[in-house]
């Protein structure tokens, strides 16, 4: 068994939380060797160097890694890849674009969105937006695994892993990079915020939604959203929580005006405690919420905030 | 150019997924099924393309069991010109999986020379979220996933996709495989006149080994479980109880 993990390095910027967790569910394994590819590598590999029990850091420092397109990042990695018998990846949208790729260049299945790692061939994942668990076994010779994060803690940086620069051979005749519009914000991330507040389509507009990052701000929390505040323009797309926005499982996730769709709940019903906020006692929200409020949001949130 | 377009037959979105009392998956016998809806996006996508004078022929393709069919006559009532059905089970609990539906859409595309595939990003059964990036790989072809804008022009397909921090657009040459997210369009729903002309559309039927592909399962489902289920809480009484418990959990 050789375990390698893709680190997530978005320009040279390391995601250490989203690799730190994937380390970690790696590490249910044995030890691991991380492999740092990206425009600049000096900062993100010495980060993950620190990571613990990760042995050696690959680093592949080339422009082309910049944006980690999928069919330069796959095609190019296919020697070093190669030798080993685990990948895992955070199943963020990096590690949805790649794996996949490299599991159709390989042959080999993928198996996303991994919750729990079982033993070197078994794993327990999500399916029909977490409404089942299913426990598969892979026959595969490689496991290619992208990892649910949320799942697992960032491990200790006690680590002092080796650095080692490996070749580069390649070239991107496919796809070009055009431009990036990233949202900033000085708020914490998303999926590892410990306090999450988010708004739906009872937020009502854009400007409303000022509302929910008010409380947001005062609470030190990340700002997320139901898919119908981001559908109707009330947020940016990068805010949306669910089966097919992001997962997150902060020690409190606060939703207002937000029914409690199936498709919502996947991407939240791990946190650890669950506040909601609607006017409609009979709202699906109340079913899994610890603490639940009949009221209208407009009226509650800014005396909430005022009073936190 | 022609567009081939993936469509799955899943569980309604509508309908909760419930797991069968023996563990063996989840039950699929007399429930309502529909195209995925990622699918109908991509295809709606298709349709427009089409609509917009950039491409002549618009092929469904459903891989799966016999009543598949149903999804293409949908696929075929929406706006698609023709069908091709794969069967490759004939157990609906069978899933096929992402990797053998790579191979059997290459060696469709390898027979079609469509320029584009338009495939939903993910299937809200097995929410796997990789045939688009395997079928990619297969074909040496480029990758676009998770698109939110698709501009078609001569050499090159300039996609923009809905990425974690936020918004990346990038061109990819054609032949491409790309990936649709929710927020590209919304589908249209198929008129009575058209539901009649589709029935009048061709649909081929043929089976992998047709097309020299083998049905292979690498993931050998071992159970299926519920989730552990989250007890309705405490409704509390006023703001005040309720900054309480904010309080609590924020942690200082
Ligand atoms: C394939 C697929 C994937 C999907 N993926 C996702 C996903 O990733 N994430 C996601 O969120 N959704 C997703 N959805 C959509 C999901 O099904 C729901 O449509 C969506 O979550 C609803 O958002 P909402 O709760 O904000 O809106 P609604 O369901 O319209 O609920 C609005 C709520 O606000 C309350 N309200 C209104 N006004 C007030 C007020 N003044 N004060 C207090 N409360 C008020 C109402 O009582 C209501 O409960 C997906 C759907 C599909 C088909």
């Amino acid at each position: 068994m050789k375990i390698l993990v893709l680190a997530e390095i978005n320009n040279g910027e390391l995601a250490e939380d989203q690799t730190s967790k994937t380390v970690s569910a790696a590490s249910t394994l044995g030890k691991v060797d991380v492999l740092c590819a990206s425009n600049q590598c000096s900062d993100a590999s010495t980060n993950i160097a620190k990571m613990e029990n990760v042995e050696n850091v690959l680093v592949l420092e080339d422009v082309l890694f910049a944006e980690s397109l999928a069919e330069s990042y796959s095609e190019t990695l296919m020697d070093t890849i190669n030798s080993y018998s685990h990948i895992f990846a955070p199943s963020s949208s990096f590690g949805k674009n790649v794996l996949p790729r490299i599991g159709g260049m390989l042959d080999v299945m993928v198996i996303s969105d991994v919750s729990k790692v079982i033993s070197e061939d078994t794993f327990e994942r999500p399916v029909y937006a977490g409404n089942a668990i299913q426990t598969v076994q892979s026959i595969d010779k490689v496991k290619l695994i992208s990892v649910r994060t949320s799942n697992y803690s960032a491990v200790p940086s006690t680590g002092s892993a080796d650095i080692k620069k490996i070749d580069c051979k390649g070239n991107n005749p496919l796809t070009t990079f055009i431009e990036n519009k990233m949202q900033t914000s000085d708020r914490p991330e998303l999926t590892s915020a410990k306090v999450v507040v988010s708004g739906g389509r009872g937020v009502g507009s854009k400007e409303n939604f000022e509302i929910i990052e008010g409380l947001a701000d005062k609470l030190g929390a990340a700002v997320g959203a139901s898919r119908a505040a981001v559908d109707s323009g009330f947020a940016p797309n990068d805010w949306q929580v669910g089966q097919t926005g992001k997962v997150v499982a902060p020690d409190l996730y606060v939703a207002v005006g937000i029914s409690g769709a199936i498709q919502h709940l996947a991407g939240m019903k791990d946190s650890k405690v669950i506040v909601a906020i609607n006017k409609d006692e009979e709202a699906p929200i109340f079913q899994v919420a610890d603490f639940g409020l009949v009221d209208d949001l407009f009226k509650a949130v800014p005396e909430i905030e005022k009073k936190v | 150019m022609k567009i081939l377009v993936p469509v799955k037959r899943v569980l309604d979105y509508n309908v909760k997924a419930r797991v069968k009392a023996d563990g063996s998956g989840i039950d699929l016998a007399n429930v309502k099924m529909s195209m995925n809806p990622f699918d109908e996006i991509a295809l709606e996508e298709a349709i427009r393309i089409k609509e917009k004078g950039n491409a002549e022929e618009i092929i469904a393709v459903s891989i799966g069991v016999q009543q598949n069919q149903e999804t293409l006559r949908t696929a075929l009532a929406m706006g698609a010109d023709r069908a091709i059905l794969v069967v490759a089970t004939d157990d609906v609990h069978n899933d096929i999986e992402p990797l053998t539906v790579a191979n059997i859409l290459a060696a469709i595309a390898l027979k079609e020379g469509p320029s584009l595939i338009l495939c939903g990003k993910q299937a809200i059964d097995n929410d796997f979220n990789a045939t688009a990036q395997m079928l990619s790989a297969k074909l040496k072809w480029s990758q676009a996933t998770f698109a939110s804008e698709i501009d078609v022009k001569e050499d090159n397909v300039r996609v923009t996709r809905e990425v974690d921090g936020g918004l990346q657009t990038i061109d990819a040459k054609i032949p491409a495989v790309v990936s649709v997210d929710l927020r590209l369009n919304e589908p249209r729903y198929a008129s009575l006149p058209n539901i009649m002309k589709a029935k009048r559309k061709p649909l081929e039927e043929i089976n992998p080994a047709d097309l020299g592909v083998e049905v292979t399962q690498r993931l050998k489902v071992i159970k299926t479980k519920e989730p552990d289920s989250r007890e309705a809480g405490l409704i509390l009484e006023n703001i005040d109880q309720l900054v309480e418990k904010i309080q609590e959990n924020v942690g200082g």
